[in-house]
């Protein structure tokens, strides 16, 4: 690809982190004060000063506002369809197991439509590292009610108010088998780049749930008021709870936010069970997958 | 800054100091730096970029001890921090 | 591995049902990663290959669905592997979607659906030729496909071979349209020398990184690949792209993206269609013609041998390729011969394209049936002499 040039062409104004982002498609599509572009910095911030080579990471996101992260960082990523971004990504990782894999997708895309995927992904332990952004709403398409929706919330499929149980993504994560489960607000920038970090250099499956606001569709439809405030509602709201069940991990609407690292533990990933079962029923006859072709 | 009481060490050392640098094209004036800034280095300006946004100003620079929360918090890559000082020159 | 592995290939003469011959011909391809979900009556390609993989360096995994299934073969051809999945036709029906992103972002592999009675869950273990138009349009949006359609298990060993080669030749997902019946019929399969297989190896970009351009295309219309992991730091959408790969909203560059994803098959068509002609119809010495493939076309020899018998004057023209559809040979056909006889296991799909092709030159005659067994070589017969309704 060719150097990108710097959005607002003044030469002096290029940002540390310019070098790992698609300045050329800058500036990006995300509103002013959505947690998105904060999400997409943690997580730059977190490649550029980590310790995995550059090449060997792949984003892959789905539909939706948080699915559109791929196009803007400035690494092998892959763009799918919505709900499928991590199977698109466990069939990336089987065929090189060398790339160091991440999902950057919405709550719609992964727990609604990718709910299956979600759920086997996490029971597999595959080794990816899944930030699924919860802005409590199907953003991209005007502001539908999706499973991560409190009760009460006003959206336009739930004109009156949501009347459905949310899921609590850590517990569900959890229970399925992820062997890291965290969740942190926008907010929380150090947090977020330290739960990056230790998601992407957790071996099995990680799950990293990033409340972030949304202003002109979920704020704006229940009179939230902008991102800003939002930021103040997790500022005030927000409890760092490490190593809690995420049985209470529950949020309500305009209620407790309980953040913090739930789960981490040492668990066989996919691979590894393939590769020791196989090695054990074949014995010699065993040929482990070689990697990808070259030629 | 007000103290309690006077921290160990204050004679010789200080915080370190930071420079802000702001790219004021990018900003979407969402005001995330200027409402977490620990230092209440920065406001809003009344000046507005292409986009009609404000961007912050730097209204207190000498305040600015290179947190780099701004740096951190920003969603359009709009703002960041340099050190002036390197810490260890503070150290006797 | 453009070569396929020598050990891998399993050479020699061997009793196959089309399900194993299939799951050979992968291997001999050179395919190395597979992800399925179960289905009759394509279970036996997967269940093969999990038996195999383990020992040639491959990976299969069983997927939760059709849906995560493709998704994966979709990733795994971009990771750098040679990837198939296998399906019927409720999970074809399911893999639609993402169908449409390998066709939009250009990704090699291989789906194979061996077709049953539907619609709907239909007839699971019985035969049917019903996904034929689905493998054209079935998944939204303007597009080309490239389907073939075996006959034998012999078929069915050769064209997963063809389709892995047409499928990085146009970087694009090529279907293997088998049916039940094809696939669970045994026959005598020979399996040549890995060296005697051609094999197409994917065209890899090998220049400089920052004038790569992932959907600029070359000569022929196809861009050439790169995979993840080599810093070319590609990005890849199902939005509607530039030649960088960027989305490009726009009607503009939506005409350039879908005319040479269209283009790309189109401009090729004398180098993809294959068929096969009896002496006398390629000779034009036949005045009826029968149109058939697959297992129908096994079934409408018999018929054929009949009409003979009678005198008459008639001949099979049998696609390969079912998808692009040979216009130009129908259409060549139709000034000479009186009748084109069209069996399928089906109540018309390749008879529509047929007459279309046709355009009224000939007359043509459809001899459908709903799938669940073969045709009556008598009801095809009867089309032929012309004394069906």
């Amino acid at each position: 690809m060719s150097e990108p040039t710097v959005g607002d062409g003044a030469g002096l104004n290029r940002h540390p982190l310019d070098d790992f982002i698609r300045v050329d498609r800058f500036p990006h599509i995300w509103c002013s004060t959505c947690g998105l572009g904060t999400v997409l910095n943690a997580f730059i911030t977190t490649v550029r000063d980590g310790d995995i080579p550059r090449q060997d990471i792949a984003v892959v996101s789905g539909i939706g506002c948080t699915g559109r992260s791929a196009g803007y960082v400035w690494l092998d990523s892959f763009h799918t369809t919505h709900g499928r971004a991590l199977p698109f990504a466990t069939g990336l990782k089987l065929a090189n197991p060398k790339l160091k894999v991440v999902i950057i997708s919405g709550d719609g895309d992964i727990a609604a439509i990718g709910g299956n995927h979600l759920i086997h992904a996490a029971r597999r332990n595959m080794d990816l590292t899944l930030i699924c952004v919860n802005n409590f709403n199907y953003a991209m398409t005007g502001g539908q009610f999706g499973p991560t929706t409190p009760r009460k919330a006003r959206l336009t499929t739930a004109p009156f108010g949501s009347y459905e149980h949310p899921f609590n993504l850590p517990f569900l994560a959890d229970s399925c088998g992820a062997t890291y489960v965290a969740r942190w607000t926008a907010l929380h920038v150090r947090q977020m780049q330290t739960a990056f970090a230790e998601a992407l250099h957790h071996k099995g499956f990680s799950f990293v749930e990033i409340i972030s606001p949304c202003p002109t569709v979920y704020a704006r439809r229940n009179q939230l008021g902008s991102g800003l405030d939002l930021l103040k509602y997790y500022h005030d709201n927000s409890v760092v709870r490490n190593g809690i069940d995420t049985r209470e991990c529950d949020i309500g609407y305009q209620e407790e936010i309980i953040v913090g690292r739930f789960v981490v533990q040492e668990k066989l990933t996919y691979l590894e069970t393939m590769h020791e079962h196989l090695a054990q029923a074949l014995g010699a006859k065993y040929v482990p997958y070689p990697g990808p072709m070259d030629d | 800054m007000k103290y309690w009481r006077k921290p160990l060490g204050a004679d010789e050392k200080k915080p370190p100091h930071g420079e802000v640098h702001v790219i004021f094209e990018r900003c979407k004036g969402c005001g995330f730096c200027v409402a977490y800034c620990p230092r209440k280095v920065l406001d809003i300006s009344t000046e507005f970029n292409r986009k009609g946004y404000h961007p912050p100003v730097v209204t207190h620079p000498e305040r600015c001890v290179n947190c780099r929360l701004c740096e951190a918090l920003c969603p359009e890559f709009a703002i960041w921090n340099t050190l002036d000082q390197p810490e260890e020159a503070v150290k006797e | 591995m453009s070569k396929p592995a020598r050990g891998a290939v399993l050479t020699g003469a061997h009793y196959l049902d089309g399900d194993h011959a299939a799951a050979e011909g992968a291997i001999a391809a050179g395919c190395r990663f597979v992800a399925g979900y179960p289905i009759t009556p394509s279970t036996e390609v997967a269940e093969r290959i999990a038996e195999r993989f383990p020992r040639i360096g491959g990976t299969f995994i069983q997927m939760e669905d059709e849906l995560a299934s493709i998704a994966a073969v979709l990733g795994a051809a971009w990771a750098g592997a040679k990837a198939m999945t296998v399906t019927s036709g409720p999970g074809f029906s399911l893999m639609m979607e993402n169908l449409g992103l390998g066709i939009m972002t250009e990704t090699p592999c291989v789906v194979i659906d061996v077709q049953r009675g539907g619609p709907s869950t239909g007839l699971p273990t019985l035969t049917g030729q019903q996904d034929m138009m689905q493998a054209r349009w079935g998944s939204h949006g303007d597009y080309e496909i490239i389907a073939l359609c075996p006959s034998s298990p012999q078929e069915c060993f050769d064209l997963t071979v063809t389709s892995f080669n047409l499928s990085e030749q146009y970087r694009l997902p090529v279907l293997l349209m088998m049916d039940e019946c094809v696939g669970h019929m045994t026959e005598k399969v020979i399996i040549p020398p890995a060296d005697g297989i051609a094999v197409k190896g994917r065209r890899w970009y090998k220049g400089p990184k920052d004038t790569y351009r992932p959907y600029a295309p070359g000569p022929d219309g196809v861009p050439l690949m790169v995979r993840a992991g080599l810093d070319y730091r590609i990005h890849v959408t199902g939005l509607t792209h530039d030649e960088r790969g960027y989305p490009v909203i726009n009607a503009d560059t939506q005409q350039k993206c879908v005319s040479r994803l269209v283009s790309k098959v189109r401009d090729n068509v004398d180098d993809i269609v294959m068929f096969e002609e009896d002496d006398d119809v390629r000779d034009g010495n036949a005045e009826v013609v029968v149109v058939a493939y697959g297992i129908s076309a096994r079934v409408a020899t018999k018929a054929i041998a009949d009409a003979r018998r009678l005198g008459l004057k008639v001949g099979m023209l049998r696609l390969i390729t079912a998808w692009p559809f040979p216009e130009r040979k129908i259409a060549a056909l139709a000034e000479r011969v009186r009748l084109l006889v069209v069996p399928e296991l089906n109540m018309g799909q390749m008879y529509r394209e047929v007459q279309r092709a046709a355009a009224g030159r000939c007359r043509t005659a459809l001899v459908p049936h709903c799938g669940g067994w073969v045709h009556n070589p008598d009801d095809i017969l009867k089309a032929i002499t012309g004394s069906a309704p």
